[in-house]
C-alpha cells in the first residue's frame, strides 16, 4: 500500500514538474537571426508535411554551410510540430516567439488565420508561400502577411483559364472537391465569381478532415458527371481522392489539383492508375538538376547533414517548395540588411525587406534556382509578388509540363481583394496605410 | 498534524455551512488565490500566460461544466465540443451584429444560448441512459459541427468559414496584454467555480446526485427526474457555453468549426474522468493534466539536451501521455482529486500514522 502511494506521489510530482518546467524559456543567441520552422512530421498530413519541412530546413542549413549565413550572420532555427492543428500551431508560435523570430511560415491556412492578428501586434512577418488568406495580397491592410508566389484565388483563376481554353465553359459543370477547412474553402469565392462570368455551374463537395472517407462525395460525382473536377485537398485526402476517382472511373484527365494537391505523395499511392492527373504548378514542379540541388548534395548530403532520409528526396515537388519558401525568407532578410546594415535584423526591418523584394530572372538564376521561381516584385499594394503558373501532368512516373504559362487575371481579383480586405479592416478597426507614402 | 481540525469548534450554523469548513483549507485556498491574482501576472512569462495558463483556465471552466453533468448528475455527454461551439458562435454573432453590447453581457448571453440548446439535446436523457445517451449527445456534436460549417449566416458569410473575434473591449477598457487577458479569464473561472461549488452542495445539487446514484429511488423520494436532469443539462451547457465564448474570444481570436470538433468533446470527457468525477477540484486537476502534460512532454527532451527529431519527440509525447493516462486510471480510478483527498488524510495523521 505504501509503495503504491509512493508511485502515485512520484507520478504526481512528475506532472507538477511538467507544469513548472513549461515555464522555462530558452534564450536566443545574440548574433544569430532566428527563423522558426513550424512543421508537421506526424499525423494525417505528414506525407506532404515532411518533404516541405525537409526542403525548408535544408535550405537554411545550406545557407549556413555554403555562405556562412546571411552576410556573415548565421541563421538559427528550431522546429515545432503542429500536426496541422490550429491550437497546437498557436502554441508553437507563442513558444518560439521568445527567441525573437523574424519570419513565421506556418504551412497551414488555418494557423495563418489564427496568427494574422497576433503577428501585427508582435511585429513578426508571416510568410504564406502559395497559401494563406487571399485578401492579404493587399498590404495596406495586411501589413505583416505575405502570400508570396500565389494565393488560392490566383490558383483557381488560372485553373479556370486553363479549362476555358479547351472550349467555352457556358453550361459546363465544374465540381470542387475540397478539404473542409479555411484552406479548402478559400477558392470558393473566386470560383463563384468566375461561374457567374463564364456561365458554368459550380458544385461544391466538401470532405471532412482528415479526408479518408470520401465515398459519398465520389458517388455524387458519378451521378453529376461534372466536366471537370478541381481538387483542393491536403495530406492523405489527395491520394484517397485519386483512388476514389479510379473506383468510380472518373477520368483523371479531367481532374485538376491545386499546387498542394499535385505532388508525388498524392499520385504515387495509386501508381500507374493516376496517369493523366493534372495539377497547377506553383512555378515549379519536380526538378532536380539546378545548381541549388547540386549544392544540397555537395554541402549537406555528402557530409551526412541532410534532413531528408535519402538524397533521392531532393527535388521532389514539395521539397522544392519548402526550399523556395526558405529562399524567399532568406532574401527578405538580405533585403532588410541592405537597408539597415549587415547585422541581426528585427521583425520590423524584415517586413520592409519583404515588402521591397525584387528578384529578377538573373538574380533567381544566380541563387541556383533556374526557372523554378518566376521573377517577383513585391510592394505595399501587392504582397503576392507574382501570380503565374502552368499545368503539369503525371505520366505514371514523372511530372511534366503540359501547358503554357497562365497569369491570374487581376481585373477580376483586385476588386475582390479590395472588398475583402476593407471588410477585414472595418471589423478589426485597422486604418489602412497610404501606400503612396511608403518607401 | 498539518491537517488536524482538532479544536476548530463550529458554534453557529454559518460556520458549519461555510464553503471550506477546515481552517487549513481556507488558508490554502486564499494563499492560492493571492498567488494566482497577484503574483502570477507579475512574474509569469508571456508564453506561460498565453499558451498555457489561459487555455488551462478556460478548459477548466468547461470541465467544471461537464463535471456537473457527468460527475454530479451521471448523464454521459459527448456533445461538449458542440456546446462550446454554440457559445463561441453565439458570442461572435452577438458581438458582430450588436456592436454596442457589453462583452460581459455577450459572454453571458452566449452561455444562455448554449443553455437552451443543451436543454433541448438533454430531453432524450429522460428516456435513455448510459451509452445510448452518449450516442444521442454525439449526434448533437455532429449536428452542431455541420451547422456552423454549412450555414453561412452563422459565420457572417465569411468566405473561408473562419471568423475572428472583435477586440476585447469591456467598459471602454481593451484587454490586450497577456496578463490582462489572464486576469479576465481568472475572474470568470473563479466566479463560476464558486457558483458551481455552491450549486452542487445545495438542494439542486443533491437532486442531481440522487438521480446519478439511483434514478428510481430518487423519483420515489420525490425528486422530479425531468427537472433534475434538464437542469443539469442547462447549467452544464451554460458553463460550457461561456467557456466556448472565452476560448474563441480570449484564446484563439480567430477560429473555424474544427476548433470545437468531436476531439474537443473527448478531451473534456477525459479531463473529467482523469481529474475525478463529481469534484470541482478534479476539473482543474484534469484540465492541467490534459493541457499541460503534452506540452511538457513535447519540450522535455529539448531541455535535457537530447537531440531527437521533431517526429520522434511527438511520437514519444503520444506514447508517454497515453501510458500515463492508463497508469493513473489503474492506480486511482476515482481520479486525481481522490489522490489529493488521500494525501490530506495522510497529512492529518502525520507523523503518527496508525
Amino acid at each position: 500500500m505504501k509503495r503504491t502511494l509512493r508511485i502515485k506521489a512520484a507520478a504526481l510530482a512528475l506532472a507538477v514538474a511538467g507544469a513548472l518546467g513549461a515555464a522555462q524559456e530558452a534564450v536566443a543567441q545574440a548574433n544569430e537571426i532566428f527563423v522558426p520552422v513550424l512543421v508537421y512530421r506526424t499525423g494525417a498530413y505528414a506525407p506532404n508535411g515532411i518533404p516541405w519541412a525537409d526542403g525548408y530546413v535544408d535550405y537554411l542549413k545550406l545557407v549556413n554551410a555554403r555562405d556562412g549565413g546571411v552576410n556573415g550572420i548565421k541563421i538559427a532555427f528550431e522546429e515545432c510540430e503542429t500536426g496541422y492543428a490550429t491550437d497546437r500551431g498557436v502554441e508553437c508560435y507563442e513558444r518560439l516567439k521568445s527567441k525573437k523570430p523574424v519570419i513565421f511560415n506556418p504551412l497551414s491556412t488555418g494557423i495563418t488565420y489564427a496568427l494574422t492578428d497576433k503577428v501585427a501586434a508582435d511585429k513578426i512577418v508571416l510568410f504564406t508561400t502559395g497559401y494563406g488568406r487571399a485578401d492579404s495580397v493587399d498590404g495596406s491592410v495586411f501589413a505583416w502577411n505575405f502570400p508570396l508566389l500565389g494565393t488560392y484565388w490566383s490558383a483557381a483563376d488560372m485553373l479556370v483559364q486553363h479549362v476555358a481554353k479547351k472550349g467555352p465553359l457556358k453550361g459546363k459543370k465544374i465540381a470542387l472537391v475540397y478539404h473542409d477547412s479555411p484552406y479548402g474553402k478559400e477558392p470558393i469565392k473566386l470560383l463563384e465569381e468566375r461561374a457567374k462570368r463564364e456561365g458554368f455551374q459550380l458544385s461544391l463537395l466538401p470532405v471532412t478532415h482528415p479526408g479518408v472517407e470520401q465515398k459519398a462525395v465520389w458517388l455524387q460525382i458519378r451521378q453529376q458527371r461534372p466536366d471537370y473536377v478541381f481538387l483542393w485537398g491536403w495530406g492523405v485526402m489527395n491520394s484517397t481522392s485519386i483512388k476514389e476517382a479510379i473506383a468510380v472511373s472518373y477520368p483523371r484527365l479531367q481532374m485538376y489539383g491545386v499546387w498542394w494537391s499535385s505532388a508525388e505523395p498524392d499520385v504515387e499511392p495509386a501508381e500507374m492508375a493516376s496517369k493523366g492527373y493534372n495539377g497547377i504548378a506553383l512555378g515549379h514542379s519536380d526538378e532536380r538538376d539546378f545548381p541549388v540541388h547540386k549544392d544540397m548534395v555537395k554541402y549537406l548530403y555528402d557530409k551526412g547533414q541532410g534532413t531528408a532520409k535519402d538524397k533521392k528526396d531532393i527535388g521532389a515537388v514539395l521539397y522544392n517548395r519548402g526550399m523556395i519558401s526558405a529562399m524567399l525568407t532568406i532574401e527578405a532578410i538580405k533585403q532588410a540588411q541592405s537597408k539597415y546594415g549587415k547585422r541581426v535584423v528585427t521583425g520590423e526591418e524584415v517586413r520592409w525587406g519583404a515588402e521591397n523584394l525584387n528578384l529578377d530572372a538573373g538574380k533567381i538564376k544566380a541563387l541556383g534556382f533556374g526557372d523554378m521561381v518566376q521573377p517577383l516584385k513585391t510592394s505595399c499594394t501587392d504582397h503576392e509578388g507574382v501570380r503565374k503558373g502552368r499545368i503539369h501532368t503525371w505520366d505514371g512516373k514523372d511530372w511534366s509540363y503540359t501547358s503554357d504559362w497562365y497569369e491570374a487575371d487581376m481585373k477580376i481579383l483586385n476588386p475582390m481583394i479590395k472588398t475583402s480586405a476593407a471588410a477585414y479592416a472595418a471589423e478589426k478597426k485597422i486604418t489602412p496605410r497610404d501606400c503612396s507614402k511608403e518607401k | 498534524m498539518i491537517y488536524r481540525e482538532t479544536g476548530q469548534f463550529k458554534t453557529n450554523y454559518a460556520s458549519d455551512q461555510q464553503l471550506f469548513p477546515i481552517l487549513q483549507d481556507r488558508i490554502f485556498v486564499i494563499a492560492f488565490l493571492v498567488l494566482a491574482f497577484a503574483v502570477v501576472p507579475l512574474v509569469a512569462s508571456e508564453y506561460l500566460l498565453r499558451a498555457i495558463l489561459v487555455p488551462f483556465l478556460i478548459l477548466s471552466l468547461a470541465a467544471i461544466g461537464l463535471n456537473i453533468l457527468v460527475g454530479y448528475c451521471g448523464q454521459v455527454s459527448l456533445g461538449t465540443g458542440g456546446f462550446m461551439a454554440i457559445g463561441a458562435y453565439a458570442a461572435y454573432n452577438l458581438a458582430v451584429r450588436i456592436p454596442d453590447l457589453n462583452l460581459l453581457v455577450v459572454f453571458l448571453l452566449a452561455g444562455a444560448c448554449a443553455t437552451v440548446v443543451g436543454a433541448l439535446f438533454g430531453i432524450p436523457s429522460l428516456r435513455i441512459k448510459g451509452f445510448y445517451l452518449a450516442v444521442a449527445t454525439l449526434a448533437a456534436q455532429f449536428f452542431i459541427d455541420w451547422m456552423f460549417a454549412r450555414i453561412k449566416w452563422f459565420t457572417n458569410d465569411s468566405s473561408s468559414g473562419n471568423v475572428s473575434a472583435p477586440p476585447l473591449d469591456i467598459f471602454g477598457y481593451t484587454f490586450t496584454s497577456p496578463a490582462e487577458k489572464y486576469l479576465l479569464v481568472l475572474v470568470f473561472v473563479c466566479v463560476f467555480a464558486l457558483i458551481a461549488r455552491n450549486l452542487v452542495r445545495g438542494a439542486i445539487g443533491r437532486s442531481w446526485m440522487a438521480t446519478r446514484d439511483m434514478d428510481i429511488a430518487a423519483e420515489v423520494i420525490g425528486i422530479r427526474p425531468l427537472r433534475a436532469k434538464l437542469s443539469a443539462f442547462a447549467v452544464s451547457s451554460f458553463f460550457v457555453g461561456v467557456a466556448g465564448a472565452l476560448w474563441a474570444f480570449v484564446y484563439l481570436g480567430s477560429w473555424e468549426p474544427l476548433a470545437f470538433d468531436v476531439n474537443r468533446s473527448f478531451q473534456l470527457l477525459f479531463m473529467v474522468i482523469i481529474g475525478g468525477l463529481g469534484s470541482i477540484l478534479g476539473s482543474f486537476l484534469g484540465a492541467a493534466f490534459i493541457v499541460i502534460l503534452p506540452l511538457f512532454l513535447n519540450q522535455f527532451p529539448t531541455w535535457l539536451g537530447i537531440p531527437l527529431s521533431t517526429a520522434a519527440i511527438s511520437h514519444i509525447e503520444f506514447m508517454v501521455f497515453g501510458a500515463l493516462i492508463v497508469f493513473f486510471l489503474i492506480v486511482e480510478p476515482r481520479g486525481l482529486a481522490r489522490l489529493w483527498a488521500i494525501g490530506k488524510e495522510k497529512l492529518r495523521l502525520w507523523p503518527f500514522p496508525h
